[in-house]
């Protein structure tokens, strides 16, 4: 067998009392994808950073291609060969595509030169991995997909054999992460080392050669990914039995609870985001919006929230209409019953700033419980949030810190239960599962069950199909704005994946 | 007087109000494009100033003044670049300190050293930057039109009147045509990726900040050792202030920074200008409304007429690896 790509030997790093990576060791071998799975705060990104020169291991070692080598600084890691895609690009927004592919690779000290050789060679990049972009365009009028794509580049340009990315497919819809995937394979195909570093168990399963599982700072196993499952690798992140299919029982639909009807919104350029979209949502019963994300789903969520202003239509809750064309309320909202679990938690759903008690109350906080006079009762606040804490299990259990130290699970339950306790006729929920690691997700559906059997209306919006089959008891798929197609829970990927694609059904079209 | 000439002298006076705000504003564009903000140009500039008054005093010799200049200001622009690089400080704050530190200890040693009431000896000869005469401005001076322009506007000031406008050009090619240039650029938009591409980003600010003190140094020699014969307390008269504005209203780009600098300072040259001179309908205008014009149309401008200015989205920011 081939010497390995790479080779770490009893890595260890601390952030003072944190240990982030415990006596790692690993082996990658080359020419293959890598996958590296944990929950959030596993360890994942620290043991890459490492491996990036970005941090310094306390202890430990390092093997490239068989040789022990020192990785001070990311000067270093280019200079052996890897290269690295980050989580959040690190791309400078308002310059060209060129120019951020040869920072810090220049090669003299006037540019004239580098850049016309950095153009001919990422033509040949180009045509080597069919990874086409415009080098003129600027980066910040480049959607995600292709953003990640400069990425690539960059590191292909600096020569790199080893390839790392971390959680590459977070901020990308579906249909590009397919073609970052087969990105992936081409550049195997042509011998590149590729690390995947994602908590995306579907991920793992699609692509990767050999998965291996971190847990709390420690590498707990190794896979070859056609030798294992889905649900051996949950359980190795999570440290016990996840169920990954959700267990629920027959709907039981009350009467109309939301009723959306000729529902119509623009966005701020004067964009028809929404476009004439009309259906109910009965007491008992989950409906589901599937669609690629940027077809309106949001906007129409926030419009029926009262965040956003519609053009036309009526909504109604309990049979009342809510001023939606006109200054809908959204703390109204929630007195008569109404919840929203916005799709951003970090700009909309949550004061990041704030410590936990603060936010688990945001939105109630003139409810008489959380007032003592004209004044908050923080003893009374704190209280209600250590309960939520421990009801919801919210981890550090410590209601004083700061709301941007939790992970993200932890901090999409807190919205969670700030919206649920307060036991709210409707909930609205966006997203409420991205990038949330594999124990919370498992929590955050029963959860939404339960809203349901307990007779709640629940809208839900989701850019992963998987979460809207597995819950919804009706599903509406939305394309360019308008509701194109209605289906069963039972209804086949493939036929929603049509019309969320646009192409809709010969039964739809007679 | 005919109106050619008084328009000649209010370009050539424009020119020479223009130079230190140019200058100060093209420093405060090297640190603010690497995102670190320097409300402190006037500080180093006042402090450049009173250096290169005393040195040039002291030697005789103009140039050593303003070697003196350069290097005071750069010394403070280090105490800058240690407080908010290094110690990831607030930015504003060591600002402000540099400015009061510059203001009340050039006032003190500068009685301490001559004893002339923080004033610093009258500069003659050598001491002093003296206009350059162009080739053939003489001989060409009773031409009508171009003569007193070739004389008034384009010949006939301090040699640092040549660097400040030739710094223009030069600026744009280091930032837009050079490595040096590419990457302050990106350290004031995004720290990380210049960190991630193995680029030290302490150092690229570091020297960002060096050469934000030449360029005051040189300001500050201007005004003490070339427009004026000496240093004056407080001569700065926030200059530093209005590059900044100047800066702003420029959207960081050294080209329109000079256009800016000049609008400035043609607003301060025709207040000089027209003081007490009657204006048709009004009558005599208070003295001090005269001056107090440039600042009030710096308020008006900076309200109104920029549009959306966008700064280095680093601006301000200490960089701290995440974790």
């Amino acid at each position: 067998m081939a010497e390995a790509a790479i080779e770490l030997i009893g890595i260890n790093k601390s952030f003072g009392a944190v240990r982030a990576n415990r006596d790692i060791n690993l082996e990658i071998a080359p020419g293959t994808i890598h996958g590296i799975i944990g929950e959030n705060g596993a360890g994942k990104s620290t043991l890459m950073s490492i491996l990036y020169g970005f941090y310094q291991a306390d202890s430990g070692e390092i093997r490239v291609g068989g040789k022990p080598t020192a990785i001070r600084t990311p000067n270093d890691a280019i200079a052996v060969g890897i290269g690295m895609v980050h989580q959040h690009f690190m791309l400078v927004e308002n310059f060209s595509v060129l120019e951020n592919i040869i920072l810090g690779a220049e090669g003299e000290a006037l540019l004239n030169t580098s850049i016309s050789k950095a153009r001919s060679e990422l033509r040949r990049l180009e045509r080597e991995y069919g990874l086409e972009v415009d080098p003129d365009a600027v980066i910040e009028e480049l959607p995600v997909g292709l953003q990640q794509r400069v990425e690539i580049l960059k590191a292909l340009y600096r020569g790199a054999e080893i390839l790392i990315l971390d959680e590459p497919t977070g901020v990308l819809t579906p249909a590009e992460a397919d073609h970052l995937f087969r990105i992936l394979q081409q550049l195997k195909e042509q011998g590149k080392t590729v690390v995947l570093i994602t908590h995306k168990l579907r991920e793992i399963m699609a692509i990767t050669d050999t998965v291996s599982v971190m847990r709390q700072g420690t590498m707990v196993a190794t896979r070859k990914t056609n030798e294992t499952t889905v649900e051996e690798l949950a359980e190795l992140m999570v440290g016990r039995r996840v169920l990954l299919r959700v267990e629920k029982g027959e709907a039981q639909p009350g009467g109309v609870k939301l009723s959306v009807k000729n529902l119509t919104v623009k966005d701020s350029r004067g964009v028809t985001m929404v476009d004439n979209v009309s259906f109910d949502v009965r007491a008992g019963e989950i409906v589901g919006i599937a669609g690629v994300a940027g077809n309106g789903q949001s906007e129409l969520i926030e419009a029926i929230a009262g965040t956003r202003r519609a053009v036309s239509g009526t909504v109604t809750l309990d049979g009342q209409p809510i001023d939606v064309t006109g200054i809908a309320d959204p703390g109204e909202l929630r007195d008569r019953g109404l919840a929203h679990v916005p799709e951003d938690r970090h700009h909309v759903g949550l004061v990041l700033a704030f410590e936990e008690n603060e936010n688990s109350i945001l939105g109630y906080h003139d409810k008489p419980e959380y007032l003592n006079g004209p004044f908050l009762n923080i003893e009374a606040i704190r209280n209600d949030a250590r309960e939520k804490i421990q009801k919801y299990d919210i981890r550090p259990n410590d209601c004083r810190l700061k709301t941007a130290n939790f992970s993200g699970g932890n901090q999409q339950k807190i919205v969670l239960a700030r919206e649920i306790e307060q036991d709210p006729g409707v909930l609205i929920v966006g997203q409420p599962t991205r990038g949330v690691d594999v124990g919370a997700i498992e929590f955050i559906h029963k959860r939404l069950i339960a809203m349901r059997d307990q007779g709640k209306a629940v809208l839900l919006i989701s850019v992963e199909l998987d979460e809207i089959r597995s819950l919804s008891d009706c599903i509406l798929v939305m394309f360019a704005g308008r509701v194109v197609g209605e289906r069963g829970p039972d209804a086949g990927e493939g036929e929603l994946g049509l019309l969320m694609a646009g192409v809709e059904s010969k039964e739809a079209a007679e | 007087m005919e109106l050619i000439d008084v328009l000649v002298q209010l370009v050539g006076a424009t020119i020479r109000v223009s130079v230190p705000l140019l200058l100060a504003c093209l420093a405060g564009l090297f640190s603010e494009r690497a995102g670190i903000f320097d409300i402190g140009l006037e500080g180093k500039m006042l402090a450049g100033a009173f250096a290169g008054a005393s040195a040039a005093a002291v030697t005789g010799s103009a140039w050593i003044g303003l070697a003196a200049a350069i290097l005071t200001a750069v010394c403070f622009g280090l105490v800058h670049g240690f407080a908010s690089i290094t110690h990831r400080g607030n930015q504003i704050v060591s600002g402000v300190a540099i400015n009061f530190i510059a203001a009340g200890s050039t006032i003190i040693l500068g009685q301490a050293w001559f004893q002339q009431g923080g004033r610093t000896p009258s500069l003659s000869g050598d001491a002093r930057f003296q206009a350059i005469t162009l080739p053939g401005a003489d001989a060409v001076h009773d031409v009508p039109v171009i003569g007193p322009i070739y004389a008034e506007v384009i010949s006939g000031h301090s040699l640092l009147v040549y660097v400040a406008f030739l710094m223009v050009p030069f600026t744009w090619w280091v930032l837009f045509r050079t490595r040096f240039g590419l990457r302050l650029r990106a350290v004031g938009e995004n720290p990380a990726a210049v960190d991630t591409a193995g680029i030290s980003v302490t150092w690229l600010r570091y020297r960002a900040v060096l050469c934000t003190g030449v360029l005051t140094g040189i300001a500050g020699a201007y005004l003490s050792v070339a427009q004026n014969a000496g240093f004056v307390k407080d001569m700065t008269a926030g200059k530093g202030f209005i590059a900044l504005a100047a800066l702003i209203f420029a959207k960081w780009k050294p080209v329109p920074a000079m256009f800016a600098c000049l609008l400035f300072g043609f607003l301060e040259a025709a207040s000089i200008r027209f003081q007490g001179m009657p204006w048709p309908f009004i009558g005599k205008v208070p003295v001090q409304l005269m001056q107090a014009l440039p600042y009030i149309l710096t308020v008006i401008l900076l309200a109104g007429f920029i549009g959306k200015a966008i700064p280095p989205r680093a601006g301000g920011v200490p960089y701290v690896k995440e974790r």
